[in-house]
């Protein structure tokens, strides 16, 4: 409500943009909290090992072999993270598309949550390329792989990063009072979800798609040339789950911005979500299943690798459904927190299993993530989250929108 | 009216000659220049371990000279120090040397995996990595059947090292560094066809010497470098579990389903969206 007023404020006084970006890039709030202490020490030691990184090469961080070239950088920032980051094309989805307005309140915060994902995760993938300077080359088209897999997916980042940028657009408008610029990036928004949609399921799956050529590389109970569906399926309830835990998170951090009534509907906008997502775990379960009785592996079943497969499959997706469905049943937003945390563990373990864990699983030296990458990797993740607390501090993205942009429509 | 009827049909002409000669055409010149790519056979049952390919190699690419050689029992290892490699191992027909680099595979994974064209299967055979495109993202190495590339891990400015069949020597009329130097006969260059008849020639005149297989003929959709072994090939350490199919085929499936999910997805999405309009009066209502 503040922020409100503010923004009138600034308006009426005629203050000028510059300064007032000024005023907004200094921080606000107290800077000795829990959180910031653990952060920034880690922040500034992956800044550290970034540097050895680009000026002694990949191998003086990682422990990458020659056997296994993709680690925790791919396997868990991009494949991950992306994952995760898929709540934002399904809450569009819902909202704009099948134009189930109860969810509208999440839409900003879901897409500026996949926008900062997108940023930072694939862009982590710049610190795992060994000639990132080339990065250009595929984008510019002096040299087009256009039979590769990872081209799609490179390319889809980018304009995805495009369409969810257009999609929070409104927002940085709403920030600097630009009216004008509001109603036209408003308009813009039905054309970016449809079109952030369709390259969201493309690359979704076509993260899966990446590893089809690895057949003889990955453990048979990962592999199939359903990796793609698989991919994509669980990239729907893997990025629910996040929409679930992340709002649990934001509700309380920043409960100042929220209104009375939003906190209640939000109630009902988690309950709704577990729906979708044990419908989604069931058609993910039973594919899975599927794809097993199909491929004939039951012999393999009896080895650890079988045991593990059990696991994730029994304890990390059929548990967590049961758990969905009963928060549905029961109306019981704890049981969606619960179920939600299960589900994203669950994603992390299936997207390492089949790019670090069951990659190489029978090679001579396995890759254990070093310490340095781990730290790396926990960086990333910190400075997207001071970056999103920046914005949601200062940009209407939890609290209402001002007065003249909801007439603005 | 007459006049523009007329032209409709000489149009209409022209345009029916232009798919139908336009399709000759572009298909012509793939007949006429068949793909003879050039490859290399190597026959284990020659080979006598010297070493002379692996110095000589060393030689031509600028790498450091080996430091060991092979020993019955040791696995010596393809790094990014050395792009071939001879191994001994004991085998039902006592020992037998085997070298190992890149297979040059008829349709690479590496070359599909690249999304800047770094790896590049040449019409010539050799399948090349090129450093001014490439990225470093090593997708090759996770692509590769054969784990071949080799990765600079200790560089700021790596580089890829794998065998290139001595591109810059067959394009100047010459033969690769490793065929040139082998005192034993057992490195032969040559066009891919003429390598595989002269394979199943030794096979067939002294089949007590040989294994009835001529490695790389299918495997992984057949490769550039074949192999002939007096022992089955799993004996020396060969996968023999690949598909006889190329690799990028597994991918195929999916790139082809890209401009469908393209053109589809908008077109049903917006479809939903009219559908689903009066979802939002209701939802009014229920507030």
């Amino acid at each position: 409500m503040i922020n409100t007023e503010y923004t009138l404020a600034k308006n009426s006084k005629g203050i000028k943009t510059w300064e007032f970006l000024k005023q907004e890039f200094k921080p606000k709030g107290k800077l000795l909290t829990p959180f910031n202490i653990i952060s920034l020490p880690i922040m500034l030691l992956g800044l550290v090992l970034i540097i050895i990184r680009f000026w002694k090469g990949i191998g003086s961080i990682t422990n990458l072999t020659q056997e296994v070239p993709w680690g925790l950088w791919i396997g868990f920032d991009v494949v991950t993270g992306v994952a995760f980051a898929g709540g934002a094309y399904v809450v569009t989805f819902m909202v704009y598309i099948m134009n189930l307005k109860k969810y509208e309140s999440i839409v900003r915060v879901t897409v500026l949550n996949g926008f900062l994902a997108y940023v930072f995760y694939a862009g982590a993938l710049l610190l795992d390329l060994g000639r990132p300077w080339n990065v250009i080359n595929p984008i510019i088209g002096n040299s087009f792989g256009t039979s590769s897999v990872l081209f799609l997916v490179a390319w889809h980042f980018l304009l995805y990063m495009i369409a969810q940028l257009i999609e929070f657009s409104p927002a940085i408008a709403e920030w600097l009072g630009k009216k004008r610029a509001h109603k036209i990036l408003s308009r813009m928004t039905i054309a970016a979800v449809i079109f952030g949609i369709t390259l969201s399921t493309l690359h979704q799956s076509g993260l899966g798609a990446l590893y089809l050529m690895a057949k003889d590389k990955i453990h048979p109970l990962w592999y199939s040339e359903f990796i793609p569906i698989m991919f994509f399926v669980s990239s729907i309830f893997a990025g629910l789950s996040m929409v679930i835990f992340e709002g649990s998170i934001s509700f309380k951090v920043f409960s100042d911005q929220i209104s009375e009534k939003a906190h209640q509907k939000h109630k009902g906008i988690i309950v709704g979500l577990t729906k979708i997502c044990a419908v989604t775990m069931f058609a993910y379960f039973f594919l899975q299943v599927l794809v097993f009785v199909h491929s004939q592996n039951w012999h393999l079943l009896s080895t650890p690798m079988g045991f593990w497969f059990l696991i994730e499959l029994l304890g990390f997706v059929f548990l967590p459904m049961l758990l969905f469905i009963y928060s549905y049943k029961n109306n019981s937003p704890l049981m969606a927190k619960i179920a939600a945390i299960v589900t994203m563990v669950g994603i992390i373990i299936n997207r390492l299993n089949i790019t670090v864990i069951g990659f190489r699983w029978d090679a001579v030296s396995h890759y254990y993530p070093s310490w340095m990458e781990i730290v790396v990797t926990l960086a990333v993740i910190f400075t997207e989250l001071w970056i999103f607390r920046w914005i949601i501090n200062r940009m209407p993205v939890l609290r209402e929108s001002p007065l003249w942009a909801k007439e603005n429509k | 009216m007459n006049v523009n009827r007329r032209s409709f049909f000489q149009m209409l002409g022209i345009t029916g000659l232009t798919f139908a000669l336009g399709k000759k055409t572009k298909a012509n010149p793939n007949n006429s220049s068949r793909i003879d790519f050039k490859g290399i056979l190597y026959d284990s049952t020659r080979c006598v371990g010297c070493q002379s390919c692996e110095f000589a190699c060393a030689e031509a690419n600028n790498l450091p000279e080996p430091t060991d050689s092979p020993e019955a029992g040791k696995f010596r290892k393809l790094s990014e120090f050395n792009r071939c490699i001879v191994n001994c191992y004991n085998t039902s027909k006592g020992e037998v040397y085997v070298k190992k680099q890149c297979m040059h595979c008829n349709e690479p994974a590496c070359d599909a995996a690249c999304l800047t064209q770094a790896m590049n299967k040449t019409k010539e055979g050799p399948v090349i990595w090129r450093g001014n495109k490439c990225m470093g993202c090593r997708y090759c190495m996770v692509s590769c059947p054969f784990d071949i590339p080799k990765f600079e891990y200790h560089s700021a400015n790596p580089k890829i090292q794998k065998c290139d069949m001595c591109f810059s020597r067959i394009s100047e009329g010459g033969i690769p560094a490793c065929a040139e130097n082998c005192p034993a006969e057992a490195i032969v260059f040559g066009t891919r066809r003429e390598l595989l008849k002269e394979a199943r020639k030794r096979i067939v005149e002294t089949p007590d010497l040989y294994y009835d297989h001529i490695y790389g003929e299918h495997e992984a959709g057949g490769t550039g470098l074949l192999y002939l072994s007096p022992v089955p090939f799993q004996e020396l350490g060969f996968k023999t579990t690949l598909q006889n199919s190329s690799y990028p085929e597994l991918s195929k499936g999916f790139l082809y389903s890209v401009p469908s999910i393209f053109v589809l997805w908008p077109a049903i999405l917006i479809g939903l969206r009219e559908a689903t309009k009066n979802n939002h009066l209701k939802n009014h209502e229920n507030d």
